[in-house]
């Protein structure tokens, strides 16, 4: 009798023992499925550095630093510097920055103190769907209906407006074209707005209710307690948000190939066409013969990521001290 | 007294004018959105015929469809969130359950977000010196990658944000009647979070679905009806962009109808994937 358990017992032991083994076998599995998925996305960002840097050396070798303060672009003669390019895609993301904050700050001001509360969440939802409508969509949209917008009633009013005056009468000056620098500024600052408001608006609930109130409650006005408390408190988190849009602003590719006009030359004018990094690369690629030619424009695409890199970093860094003082 | 009144006075009228400006910027916010779909409608509707979902793309000057590229559409973002979104929900797991705390995930975590907002037309060049300058040639399975790349960062954030709210004591009770730590992430953890995890996935398929940049020289594009992987395949965006620049009218008209579908698509996407977590809030 006793044998029998026993037997029995120890059976039930061997069988417990193995499902032990085989849960801590495919536990190990899964674990390092996970944990190699984690790295994959590391290795994914290591392997677009050193790809680019790959594709690139051609270029870089035979141009050297001259490459990036070279501003001809000359497929024929295999001449390229990125002076032109760099100057576009900086030139129109900073405009589109200058505009997009102000409004953005603005709209994140009016979710959280204005806007009556059923009405709160529709309208983040809306401009929170800007973000999601494809590029294309903005620069389809871009050149058939607000470059010939620009070109027929606003430009030609500006023209005209600052004309004779030293200085703006260069920086506007014209023919209209409708496409170029100052459109695609435009297109880049609606294309940013709803990232920047959106993390503002992020940034601002975390302003505790006390600090308001007792803003509020010494007699201080909408605007003060938003200048004087919510903006001071929030500072390093819309610089984060800011920073985002920025590396948006700089990467953004099909909106821009629409309404930059491709022009590889620095003009002083906002209405002359230009070109940008990503809109060089995203109208020349494919048709690049040579491998000089393609190496020079993957040296392009080098910059691009090197820029958005530290400026995406930089954006990280700050929301993280955000995060963590809230956390706190 | 006077000088105190006229100090309010003028706070009052400081915080009037800051005010209306605020509203006057959600006011431009919301007019832009309406002014671009009021545009897409209008031009977009009125080329919206059965033959854009049953002929191919015409030659110039020709009357035709979109079904081409449509298909070539699906095809690339079908393969690009079946590859992306394991790693992807997987990545998430591992930031989320068994390296919570450990320094991989507070490094892999900083790397995703830049990958998440990097240009896709970075991804792209990446794509094509991984597969198509090896290769030889463009083609779709190249461009269903580059979609893949995509997928994974915002996947990622998803899944890893979602396990996160699911609380602990759910995990423990689960740990406490003997399941591994992996039954304990399958039955319980992803069960908790799987409205979210799905969320992350239609954000997903609305981000791809959209972009043009990284197929531009990895599925190149195709004239013609193509269900070859190995080959150059059409997309909607990827049409969408060459019929619009170009001089004809029957492609400009396409091109409007194109970007019409693929518009009304992403916005559907996103919107059901608000309404899912939205759900969650709310409970």
């Amino acid at each position: 009798m006793t044998a029998v358990s026993e037997a029995a017992t120890s059976s039930a032991m061997r069988t417990r023992e193995a499902t032990v083994r085989r849960f801590a076998v495919t536990d190990m599995v899964f674990r390092a499925a996970t944990r190699a998925s984690a790295i994959l996305v590391l290795v994914l960002l290591g392997g677009v550095a050193i790809s680019l840097i790959a594709g690139s050396w051609e270029a870089l070798s035979k141009f050297g630093f001259s490459f990036l303060t070279t501003e001809s672009w000359n497929p024929v003669t295999e001449n390229f510097g990125a002076l032109a390019p760099i100057y576009g895609t900086i030139v129109t993301s900073a405009i589109a920055i200058l505009i997009a904050v102000p409004i953005g700050i603005g709209i994140a001001v009016f979710l959280t103190e204005l806007c009556p509360r059923p009405l709160r969440r529709p309208i983040g939802i809306a401009v929170e769907l800007l973000a999601g409508i494809p590029s294309i969509i903005y620069g389809i949209w871009g050149l058939f209906v607000f470059a010939p917008f620009l070109q027929t009633t606003v430009q030609p009013f500006i023209i005209s407006l600052f004309h004779g005056i030293p200085g703006l009468s260069s920086l506007f000056a014209g023919p209209p074209y409708g496409i170029g620098l100052l459109t695609s500024s435009l297109i880049l600052a609606i294309m940013v707005l709803p990232f920047i408001t959106s993390i503002t608006k992020d940034v601002f609930d975390t302003v505790p209710a006390v600090l308001k109130e007792s803003a509020y409650g010494i007699g201080c006005t909408t605007w003060e307690v938003t200048r004087r408390v919510t903006i001071p408190y929030t500072r390093v988190g819309i610089m984060g948000g800011v920073m985002l849009g920025l590396g948006r602003a700089l990467g953004e590719t099909m909106a821009v190939t629409f309404v930059i006009g491709n022009a590889h030359r620095i003009s002083a004018s906002l209405f002359a066409p230009g070109t940008t990094i990503s809109a060089t690369i995203a109208n020349e690629f494919t048709e690049a013969d040579g491998n000089l030619y393609t190496s020079s424009l993957v040296s392009l695409g080098l910059i691009l990521f090197i820029i958005t890199f530290i400026i995406l970093a930089l954006a990280r860094y700050m929301l993280l001290r955000i995060d963590s003082r809230t956390g706190a | 007294m006077s000088t105190a009144q006229s100090l309010h006075q003028s706070r009052k009228r400081k915080n009037a004018v800051m005010m209306a400006l605020c509203v006057i910027a959600a006011g431009i916010g919301l007019a832009w959105l309406a002014l671009i779909l009021g545009a897409l409608l209008y031009k977009g509707l009125s080329g919206v015929n059965l033959a854009v979902f049953t002929e191919m793309t015409p030659p110039p000057g020709d009357a035709g469809g979109l079904l081409n590229a449509i298909y070539g559409s699906i095809v690339m973002t079908v393969i690009g969130i079946v590859v992306g979104t394991p790693i992807g929900v997987l990545a998430g797991t591992y930031m989320a359950e068994y390296g919570r705390f450990s320094r991989l995930t507070t490094v892999v975590r900083f790397i995703n977000d830049i990958l998440l907002s990097a240009p896709s037309i970075i991804i792209g060049l990446f794509v094509y010196e991984l597969l198509v300058r090896p290769m030889g040639h463009f083609s779709a399975i190249a461009g269903a990658v580059a979609l893949s790349i995509l997928v994974i960062p915002v996947v990622v954030r998803t899944t890893e944000d979602m396990l996160n709210l699911v609380p602990n004591a759910l995990r423990e009770a689960g740990t406490a009647i003997g399941a591994p730590r992996w039954v304990v992430i399958r039955s319980v953890a992803y069960r908790a979070a799987l409205s979210g995890i799905v969320t992350g996935i239609l954000l997903a398929i609305a981000r791809i679905s959209g972009e043009t940049a990284p197929l531009l020289f990895t599925a190149l594009n195709n004239q013609f009806w193509s269900s070859n992987l190995n080959a150059p395949m059409a997309s909607l965006p990827v049409t969408i962009f060459q019929f619009a620049l170009s001089p004809y009218e029957e492609w400009q008209q396409l091109a409007w109808t194109g970007a019409l579908i693929i518009t009304l698509t992403v916005l559907g996407l996103s919107i059901i994937a608000r309404s899912l977590t939205g759900r969650r809030e709310d409970r």
